[in-house]
């Protein structure tokens, strides 16, 4: 285990490497730069504003001066908030994805979990039919559709909810879910997918012949070995989930991580964007880890290799 | 993945008989085709979605209104009669605008998904054939996008073609063919060593020629499954895109702008669902048909596989 995880983490300089270089080069090579305004600028100012912020220099010098930078944990300046390190950009921004993206997250696993297992267990009925219809559903309304309907339903005519903003529970009751729906589906369709692959095995059949309540042998026997696909999913999902999503954010007006790295990436905030996409790719492969080591408590022929 | 096409395929060693459908019957692919006509849900998604083709190709025929034509006394219309899903904030017919709107979502998602699928193929292709070193690099790099988030992929693409709707078609593809790619490889590096490919060397066919003739067929069954599971994603996506503005320009429309500028035109004053709903149900309708093909396709090629 312990050998495991010092090889894997090993491994993931390397990935982590190739991902600042190959989206610093990507980002670099494409047209526009941070200081693009309508109008353009005086080529004096222009000349003194890449100066200020080292872009005069040429472009390998600039990426080790980053790579160096990155060592130290430091993210650099952000090019259009003025003043505003990218670190302390995303120390404000994070924590609001991260509490809406739990939510959201844990939303779709109540939700999904046991849809997809009565699923599999009516096989083929209607309960299953309705279950998968209901996450086909999920999966194919955009969230920029889910989210205005149930702003119109919930906010205008039923009067129920706050419209957006952050701070109460409330507020974040929408926007959770309609950044969970297309998980929950996911999950749903992954679990009964999951579940029907175990319910067919000899281990189930044997659980029923020893006189196990249906309960019992579904809680302790099938949704252990059926959750793995799950778990899978669950690692990119989550990276992404947490990084937060500038539709949801826009339409109720939430000031989370994903308009940052949207706007960085539209804007050539070179480094503000560099910093978000490093926060995913690092969440990505630290959740990809943990993936890989609860697959193995969960299914103990799956070893840590 | 599926096994099916072999039977029919792999007994090609001849160049002659390179297509899989014309083999010995009844072929894999009429075995699949039958499994397809059982399936009900794919049966009539292939059915909505062959309606919705000709509803938006026909779409003059079907509405008496012009696609941008105007009426500034009837802004922000709810659904009536005359116009059965209402009008826009300039008074522009929502019906008219989402028949002739799915002409550009369809496309987008046809052309994308051919993008996506050339990109995939031939990168697959070539790290699976050549194995080793190169296949290694090629696969760290998939690896390495697969690193990066989805949205800063799509507008640094978009950045680098432009603003013109064909390119804004390629930038939509050449995001989507990762997953392509690894499926491809994979079924290479499954086919390469068996016999009939084995065969085809010894009789001095060509390498190019082995590849496009013996291993491309035998693979058509899970990459064209893939690809029809694409075509929603890449739609998807357009949405996403003219949501931020990125898409779409108008005064050109497609589902997802639709949608989005009906979210845009919603406040507390004036809550004009219909925006929303119709272009949306649309979107929604189109994409739930190709998810249920697409899972019915691949049910038909490799029955034993279980709908995820």
């Amino acid at each position: 285990m312990r050998s495991f995880l010092a090889r894997r983490l090993l491994s993931t300089i390397p990935l982590l490497l190739a991902i600042v270089v190959g989206s610093f080069l990507f980002m670099r090579l494409a047209p526009g730069g941070p200081f693009d305004t309508e109008r353009a600028l005086p080529p004096a100012v222009q000349a003194n504003l890449e100066a200020r912020y080292g872009l005069h220099q040429p472009l390998p010098q600039q990426l080790s001066l980053y790579v160096g930078g990155l060592l130290h944990g430091d993210l650099g300046p952000s090019y259009k908030y003025v003043g505003w390190s990218v670190r302390e950009i995303i120390a404000q921004a994070f924590p609001v994805s991260l509490t809406l993206g739990v939510l959201a997250l844990a939303m779709a696993l109540v939700t999904g979990i046991p849809l997809g297992l009565i699923a599999a267990l009516r096989h083929n009925r209607w309960p299953d039919r309705l279950a998968m219809g209901i996450a086909l559903l999920g999966i194919c309304v955009p969230n920029f559709v889910l989210g205005p309907l149930l702003i119109i339903v919930f906010v205008f005519q039923l009067r129920l909810l706050p419209v957006g903003g952050i701070g109460s529970l409330q507020q974040l009751l929408l926007p959770a879910v309609t950044l969970g729906a297309l998980r929950a589906a996911t999950i749903a369709r992954l679990m009964r997918a999951g579940a029907l692959e175990v319910v067919g095995q000899d281990f189930v059949r044997t659980a029923r012949a020893k006189g196990l309540s249906e309960r019992q042998v579904v809680l302790k026997h099938v949704l252990r070995p059926a959750l793995l696909p799950v778990i899978s999913y669950l690692g990119p999902a989550t990276a992404s989930i947490l990084v937060g999503s500038v539709v949801v954010e826009q339409i109720f007006s939430v000031p989370g991580l994903g308009s940052f790295l949207v706007n960085a990436a539209l804007n050539r905030d070179y480094t503000l964007a560099m910093g978000t996409v490093l926060l995913y790719s690092a969440l990505l492969i630290a959740l990809n880890l943990l993936v890989d080591v609860l697959y193995s408590a969960l299914d103990p022929r799956v070893e840590l290799g | 993945m599926a096994a099916a096409p072999n039977a029919g395929g792999e007994a090609v060693a001849v160049p002659a008989a390179a297509t899989p459908a014309r083999a010995a019957s009844p072929g894999p692919w009429r075995q699949a085709l039958r499994r397809l006509r059982h399936n009900t849900a794919a049966t009539v998604s292939a059915g909505v979605l062959g309606l919705v083709v000709v509803a938006t190709v026909a779409a003059p025929l079907l509405s008496p209104y012009g696609f941008s034509a105007q009426d500034l006394a009837g802004q922000y219309q709810p659904p009536s009669l005359h116009h059965p899903f209402g009008t826009d904030p300039n008074g522009r017919d929502l019906y008219t605008r989402v028949l002739y709107g799915g002409r550009l979502s369809l496309a987008v998602g046809l052309v994308a998904t051919l993008v996506s699928l050339l990109i995939g193929v031939t990168w697959g292709t070539i790290a699976g054939w050549a194995g080793g070193r190169l296949d290694n690099i090629m696969m760290r790099v998939v690896d390495m996008l697969y690193g990066l988030p989805f949205m800063f992929f799509v507008i640094l693409l978009v950045a680098y073609f432009g603003q013109s709707l064909v390119l804004l078609f390629v930038a939509l593809g050449a995001v989507q063919w990762l997953t392509m790619s690894r499926i491809v490889r994979g079924e290479i590096k499954r086919l390469k060593d068996r016999e009939f490919v084995e065969a085809a060397r010894a009789l001095g066919v060509p390498r190019r020629r082995i590849v496009l003739r013996h291993l491309l067929p035998n693979m058509l069954g899970p990459v064209l499954v893939y690809a029809t599971l694409t075509i929603p994603a890449v739609m998807l996506e357009e949405a996403f895109l003219s949501f931020l503005g990125l898409g779409v320009q108008p005064p050109a429309a497609s589902w997802g702008s639709l949608a989005s500028e009906g979210a845009a035109a919603i406040n507390a004053v004036r809550t004009s669902w219909w925006l929303v709903l119709f272009p949306g149900l649309a979107l929604g309708l189109t994409l739930l048909s190709l998810n249920f093909l697409g899972d019915g396709l691949r049910d038909a090629f490799d029955p034993r596989s279980e709908t995820a």
